[in-house]
This record gives C-alpha cells, structure tokens and sequence, in this order.
C-alpha cells in the first residue's frame, strides 16, 4: 500500500486509558484511531491489555498472523515494555472494534502492506510502558516509597535494594485504580536495554503449527455446522440458470441446496457429500455480459491505452528534451500477468445467522471490511456482527477482500444453523481478485559517459485504490500503481513517471503481496539493468554510481555484492542478477544466481538477500520473510500466470497455476545491516525485489532480456 | 453405509459413502482437523496422512479402501518413529511460516525417515516433493529433516 495513503495517520494520537479489568485485575486500553475519545474505551469489554490477579499478561492482538510472525512479534514489543518474559504473554485475536483496533496508520482494522511493526511498534510499547508505570506506582504506595527507585524485572517490581518484591498479579488492583500516566511522560527502553527486541525469539505460534492442534478458520466447528460447497459462476457477473436439485439431495448426506444470485452451494453433512451433491447438481450458467472476454483482447486493450498519456505521478527536469539530446536512447515494453494468491488455506467462512445476529468463524485480514459485508447481506446492525478471526493459512493480499464472506452469509442466510462454505482449490483459483495485468512504457536515455539523462515510465493497468478508496486517488494517479516507480533510489536528472488507468473487463483485481513495488520494482530493475548494459558497465557498479547520494541503498547493495561474491566469473549459461529496492520502509538488495539450461528452462540456484530495514523485532522472522517472500515471487518470474478465455480463468489447481516445489527452491540467505533507523516492513519486501534480480540473472546467463513474465523457456533455448 | 476404521490406535466406525475421501471423513465427521484440505486432487500434500505407515493423500483416499488399515494422523505423529525429533526439529529451526501446510510436510517427512533415516538431498526431493508451501519454508524444511535425522 503506497507511503503517502498511510503517511497521515501516522501522527494521530495514541489515547491510553487504564481501568480495573472484568473479574478484578489491570486493563490498559488502547485507542488508536483519531477521532475517537478515551471514554469510548471505558466500556470496551476486552482490551487491549489485561493483567489478572495471577499476573497472567493477555494481548488482545489487533493484527492477525497469517504466517509472517506478526503473533509473536506484537507479544514481544509488549513483553519488552512491560517487564514480563514473551512465554508469559497470552495473545487472543481482537474483536471487530476499529475505535480500539484500528490501524494506527490505515486507519481501519486491517493487516497489510507490510506495516504491522511499524504501526505497532510504538503503540504497543506504549500500552507495555503504562502499565509498567502504574505496576511500579502501585508498589511504591505499598511501600511508602518514591516510584523512581523502583524497578520492574520479569513480572515483579522490585524497591531500590531488590530485597522487596511484588508480583504483577498482587498490584494489578491497586495499579488499576491510578490515573494513567499522561503518555508525553512515559519512559520508552531505549535500544541497548532491550532484552527481547532484536533477538531471535522463539515463535509463540510455532508448538500448534507442528501437533495439528492450532485452528484456523477452516477448522472451526461450532455445534451443528453443516458444510457447504459452492459454485460460483465462472463468469463474473453470471447467474446460475439450471440446477438440478433432486440429484443433488439424492446423494447421502446431502441436506438442502440453496441458490444465490450468482453461486448454488450444496449443503451437507461433510464436505465429501456436499462435493458430491454439487457435481449432481449439473448446474448450467447464464455467462451474462462478460461471457466473450479473453486476456488475450484485454492485453490488446491495454496496449492500445498505454499509447495516450497518463496522469503525471512525478515529472521533474524535461524528460522529452533530455532524450532528444541523448547519446543513446532505449525503449522498452514490460508486461505482468495477472495473478493468483493461491495461499494453501482455501477460502472458507463459517456463518451462523441467527434472528438478531450473526455470527462468523473466519481468518481475514479486513475485520473492518468483514463485519461491513455481513451487515450489508443481512440487513441487521454490525453491532449484530460477530466475528471470530482465525490464524490465516496464508493471505498474501486475498484475505483483504470479503467477497468469501458475503459468499458465505448469504448461503447461511437460507440455512438453519452453522453453515461452513468451503471452496474447492479450482473455485479459489478462477474466482480471485487477482493482481493486475499491467502494461507498462519505458524510455531512457544516457550520455557519453553512460550516466542516465532521461527517464520516463508509464504504467497502464488496473487501480486498486480506485475501487477501494477513491478518495486516495491523486489527479487520475493510484499511488500504488506508481509506488517503487515514482521515486526510483537512483539520481535521475530528468524523470517522469504516469498512470494510465485502464480497467479490464470481466475480471476483479486486488492487492497482492508486494503491492506496487511488485511490479513496479520489476520494471525499473531491470530496465536499469538495460541502462547499465546500454552502457557496457557492470550492473552493481552502474547502480553504486546513481546511488552516491543514497547511503542505505548503497550499503545493502555492496553487502549483498560482497556476500554473492558479486564479478566471479561463472561457467556458460549461468548468471548472476542484482536488484535495488526501497519499499515498505526498508531497503533491500537481492544477488540472484541462475542457470539457464539448453531448452530454456530456468533454475535460480541461490538468492542472497542484504536489508536494512531499521531497528530489528525479531531477526529469525526476518530472514523467513525474506526466505518465503523471495520464494514466492520467484514462483510468479517463473510460473505464475492467470489467464481467460470466454470469460473463464483457464487454470485450475496446482497441476496448471504451478507453485514452487522444494527441488526448485534455492537457498536464499540473509544478512541484516544493523541500523538504529526506525522499522521498515519486511512481509513482502523480498517478493518485489526478487523478480528483477531473477531475469536480471537470466539476462546475464544468455544474453536474452525478459520483458514479460512469466519467463517463456521457448525464448531462451540454446540456439 | 457403515465403516470401521483404526485411527491413531482407536477403533472408529462411521456412516458414510464408501467413495468418501479419508479426508472429511478425518476432519467433518470425526472432528480431527489437524490434518488440512489444500487441492482435493491430489497435487499439494496438505492433506498427507500415514496409511499402513505409508504417507498417503487423504483426499484422493476412498473410505473404503483405507477401512481395514491403520490411520495415523498428525494428531498422533508423536507416537510414530521420528515424529517426536521432527517436531522439535520443527520448532528448533522454527520451519512453519502459516503453518497450514506443515501437518502434510510433517507426515511426508516422517514416512520418508522411517524408509531413509539419513536422507540425502535427493532423498528429501523426492519424498518432499509433492507437498506444496506457499510460504516457502522449503530450505528450512530440508534443513529440519536432517536435524531430526542426525
Ligand atoms: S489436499 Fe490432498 S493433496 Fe492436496
Ligand atoms: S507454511 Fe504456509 S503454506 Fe507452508
């Protein structure tokens, strides 16, 4: 999600409010949006934090974990403030309640675009320093003695000579009837004091995830849940027409078959039966207006807008006189396809309508977008919405939209009881919001020396925020279309960066992991990969020229060099790729090593990943991001693409849309620049950088450069 | 139609189609949920469960070809050989990401180290190579195998 949509918010003002907990104990709330007043937390039934009289620490954890460590690393920014050690911390997931959860920065309840830390960070420190302070004040009342000489060390509170002790669990009383302290007066740890930050901690969710014990949404079995398999029409915007219902309640365990305007589900005992009942169904489409569209005619389409200019992101010196006076000038065309997130959990939501209520079992990412969509499909007050989120098997974008949800209400609505509507692997892959086809324009010149003079990007696609929040909208510019393209890290003299929005038909598009920068970095890694080798210089020399004035790109970049053994020389048909990225706070160089072999086929055989993204959390979680974020943008440079013929998503399952299989995977390693700046992000970071480093690699391997993706191994056959 | 079954060292018996997958009959019908639905086809090994001590895919497994044998799920893992050293191997080098696949790549591992107990890469290859993450916990995963091998 772009900088400038979060950037507002940042300065909002954290309310901190202290209170006795339900059943005794210490509460300390936490209101984070703005506009929001302290008293509103007075009644909020779970807070943010609670101590009770055995000192047992809960978080109510605003952010929902879906594999990128988010779970531990919220319980460890508290642990540190409040003295306690992470094994002492209980998360729970938050209720719906944006007044208490909201994003600090993107305002709603939501977990994306790599920003929980740094939305987090100071937050739930805070919310750990209050009631540290109100722990310690509370002791020092029992003691008789001033608070500045007391200490707090793993659950206990200590008086100046140690020899005095109190449990958090024997304070939490007392510390629940003080005022909380005004937060311009709390005392944040500073880094070198910090036990737990910056450590390789251990993952609090890790034991469930190896037993079979952990839930997620898929799991959850409230009394009586009936499941459901859906069919949605495989054209967007078609109905069903024919249904065959009495061969469907013919199957054993089949109960009922209920239609919606645009999906049949079959509902049953288990899913086996309701699969079963569904294919029984033999159910015919009306295909509506969207029953000839191809990806074929919406590439021509886009190829055609992307001629006219777009909305100016950025332009600054005179880009048109600058190439006209260059010693070289270079064009080229990037295409990216559109894309599946395929996580490994399939879309499911678990409903129970009731007559004043409704209530949800699910994982999502957009508790504020869920509950919203339940209240719309049934009509009743979203204080009628109950939401219970799960740990999510894995997101990567997809669980930010609800339409699983609004699926699934609408099926409960014509069901007795707790519904769980599951979709089958190919129902998740033909009905994503996918990530957009953009079409994208460059043209750059340089002078005799090879230095760039000129650089002009168009992007044309999709706009996310167009759909989502027009309001974010800049002049006819999505700055998530442009962002990692609109302000490249290098020295430009002359830049000028558009957005061409060009909708295509018959098909939904959404965020997927590394938002902008995933495609954006794409394009401007390589195609100053294009400049350099115009040039005839060395990639990573080319880039530390343009990055003199850039100290942290540069840093990560002659780490990465070094670590990479960056200029060894390499036998025939294999090559080495680079790539410079600042996104999501953090900067990032990624060394891809590749292998082209006689027919084509590419095997990227290692990726070193050097990052500097500020002040770490946890380095462990760090390097499993840039471990699955490199491999899961690796899978799209080689694999992935989502295409349509007669309006319908040609792949299915993972024999056609291909993940990454452990032979493939190559080794990526991680070296962390220590810095003292503040967090960057980090989940989707490797993603983006990844796939220029790869054909960058594969360019230096064979001479060929891979302008659209996925890679074609026709194109690169031995000749 | 009715089914006995041994799953994790208990007799079960259910009511269901003979054609059923083991799978929802594990997960709706007796209420094991560790072991999870990815593809239904076959393709990911989220849903990898031992069949006779054979890492076998859940999904694709008709009740009735799997009813005279013994079933032994994630739930159980602990108690067959290697399980136990996988899952701290697991936690030690902290493999799971979403976790969602690991039930699967857990099964898959320990099928392979009863055959293999000191596996070379190529080994893991092939015994790992139809369970799917999309997370990427691949080099990890190699990583704790050998651990749990050593
Ligand atoms: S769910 Fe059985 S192999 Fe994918
Ligand atoms: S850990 Fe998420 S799919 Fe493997």
């Amino acid at each position: 999600m772009s900088k400038s949509a979060l950037a507002p918010q940042l300065s909002r003002r954290h309310f901190l409010k202290a209170s006795v907990a339900v059943g005794g104990g210490l509460v300390v709330n936490l209101a984070l949006g703005s506009g929001f007043s302290a008293a509103a937390a007075d009644f909020a039934p779970n807070a943010f934090i609670r101590i009770d009289r055995k000192g047992l620490v809960t978080l109510v954890m605003p952010q929902v974990e879906m594999g990128q460590g988010i779970y531990t690393a919220q319980a460890m920014l508290l642990a540190e403030e409040l003295e306690v050690a992470l094994d002492d911390v209980k998360l729970e997931h938050a209720p719906v309640d944006e007044s208490l959860y909201g994003h600090p920065m993107l305002g709603r309840q939501m977990t994306g675009g790599s920003t929980s830390i740094r939305a987090f960070w100071s937050p739930l420190r805070m919310a750990g320093a209050t009631a540290r302070a109100l722990l310690i004040q509370a002791a020092a009342q029992e003691w008789n003695v001033d608070p500045a000489s007391c200490r707090a060390e793993d659950g206990f509170v200590l008086d100046e000579s140690g020899t005095r002790a109190l449990a958090y669990g024997e304070l939490v009383d007392v510390a629940a009837s003080l005022p909380a302290p005004a937060p311009e007066t709390l005392i944040l740890k500073s880094p070198e004091n910090f036990r737990l930050l910056g450590t390789p901690a251990k993952r609090l969710d890790t034991p469930g995830k190896v037993n079979g014990a952990l839930k997620y949404g898929i799991d959850a079995f409230p009394d009586g849940t009936k499941i459901a398999a859906i069919a949605i029409s495989p054209v967007l915007g078609g109905k069903p027409k024919s249904v065959n219902e009495q061969s469907a309640l013919a199957v054993n365990g089949v109960r009922q078959v209920v239609l919606t305007d645009d999906a049949v589900a079959v509902v049953a005992d288990h899913t086996g039966a309701a699969k079963k009942g569904l294919e029984a169904a033999s159910i015919e489409w009306d295909d509506g207006p969207n029953a000839q569209v191809s990806s074929t005619d919406i590439v021509r389409h886009l190829e055609q807008e992307s001629q006219n200019p777009g909305a100016i992101a950025r332009s600054e010196g005179d880009v048109t006189t600058a190439l006209a006076g260059a010693a070289q000038r270079i064009d080229a065309v990037y295409q990216l396809p559109f894309l599946s997130h395929a996580a490994m959990e399939p879309m499911n939501c678990t409903v129970h309508v009731r007559e004043d209520a409704c209530e949800l079992w699910v994982g999502t990412q957009n508790l504020s977008a869920a509950k919203l969509a339940a209240a719309t499909v049934t009509g009743l007050e979203p204080e009628k919405i109950i939401i219970n989120n799960h740990i999510v098997g894995g997101g990567f974008g997809r669980r930010l939209e609800v339409d699983g949800i609004s699926h699934a209400v609408k099926v409960a609505m014509q069901v007795d009881g707790p519904v769980k509507v599951i979709w089958s692997r190919e129902e998740d892959i033909q009905h994503g919001y996918y990530r957009p086809y953009y079409y994208d324009r460059m043209s750059g010149g340089i002078d005799e020396e090879g230095n760039p003079v000129a650089w002009m990007h168009r992007v044309s696609g999709s706009s996310i925020f167009a759909r989502i929040a027009p309001p974010v909208m800049q002049n006819g510019v999505d700055p998530d279309g442009v962002e990692g393209a609109a302000h490249p890290p290098y020295k430009l003299p002359a830049i000028q960066v558009e957005f061409n929005q060009v909708e295509p038909q018959g098909v939904l598009t959404s965020w997927w992991r590394g938002v902008g920068p995933s495609h954006n970095v794409f394009v401007v890694e390589s195609f100053i990969d294009e400049l350099a080798a115009a040039a005839k210089a060395d990639p990573v020399d080319y880039r530390k020229r343009l990055l003199s004035e850039n100290p942290r790109a540069l840093r990560v970049l002659e780490l990465a060099a070094e670590k990479a053994e960056w200029g060894k020389p390499l036998p025939a048909r294999q090559g080495r790729g680079v790539a410079v990225q600042f996104a999501f706070g953090s900067y990032l160089a990624i060394v891809a090593d590749a292998t082209v072999e006689a027919d084509g086929a590419v095997r990227v055989t290692r990726i070193v990943t050097a990052v500097d993204c500020g002040l770490t959390v946890n380095p462990d979680t760090i390097a499993a991001q840039m471990e699955g974020g490199a491999l899961y943008g690796l899978t799209a440079v080689l694999y992935g693409a989502i295409t349509l013929k007669d309006g319908r998503v040609e792949q299915s399952n993972f024999d056609n849309y291909l993940p990454l299989r452990i032979d493939e995977a190559p080794h990526v390693e991680t070296h962390i620049v220590p810095t003292a700046e503040p967090p960057g992000g980090i989940g989707e970071a490797a993603t983006s950088a990844v796939f220029p480093a790869v054909t960058n690699a594969i360019f230096s391997a064979t001479g060929k450069r891979v302008r659209t993706l996925p890679v074609n191994p026709e194109d690169l056959r031995e000749t | 139609m009715a089914f006995s079954l041994q799953i994790n060292g208990r007799a079960y018996t259910v009511d269901v189609d003979g054609d059923t997958p083991l799978l929802w009959v594990l997960r709706d019908v007796l209420g094991m949920t560790g072991t999870k639905f990815g593809c239904g086809q076959g393709l990911c090994g989220a849903c990898t469960v031992h069949v006779d001590g054979v890492a076998t895919r859940s999904c694709v497994t008709p009740i009735e070809s799997a009813a005279e044998s013994q079933v032994t799920t994630i739930e159980a893992l602990h108690t067959v050989a290697h399980g136990k050293a996988l899952q701290d191997a697991w936690v030690e080098l902290e493999v799971p990401q979403c976790g969602y696949c690991q039930s699967g790549q857990l099964m898959s591992a320990a099928a392979l180290l009863k055959e293999t107990p000191r596996p070379t890469d190529d080994d893991i290859d092939n015994a790992m190579w139809g369970n799917v993450c999309r997370c990427g916990t691949y080099q990890r995963i190699r990583a704790a195998i050998k651990r749990a091998s050593a």
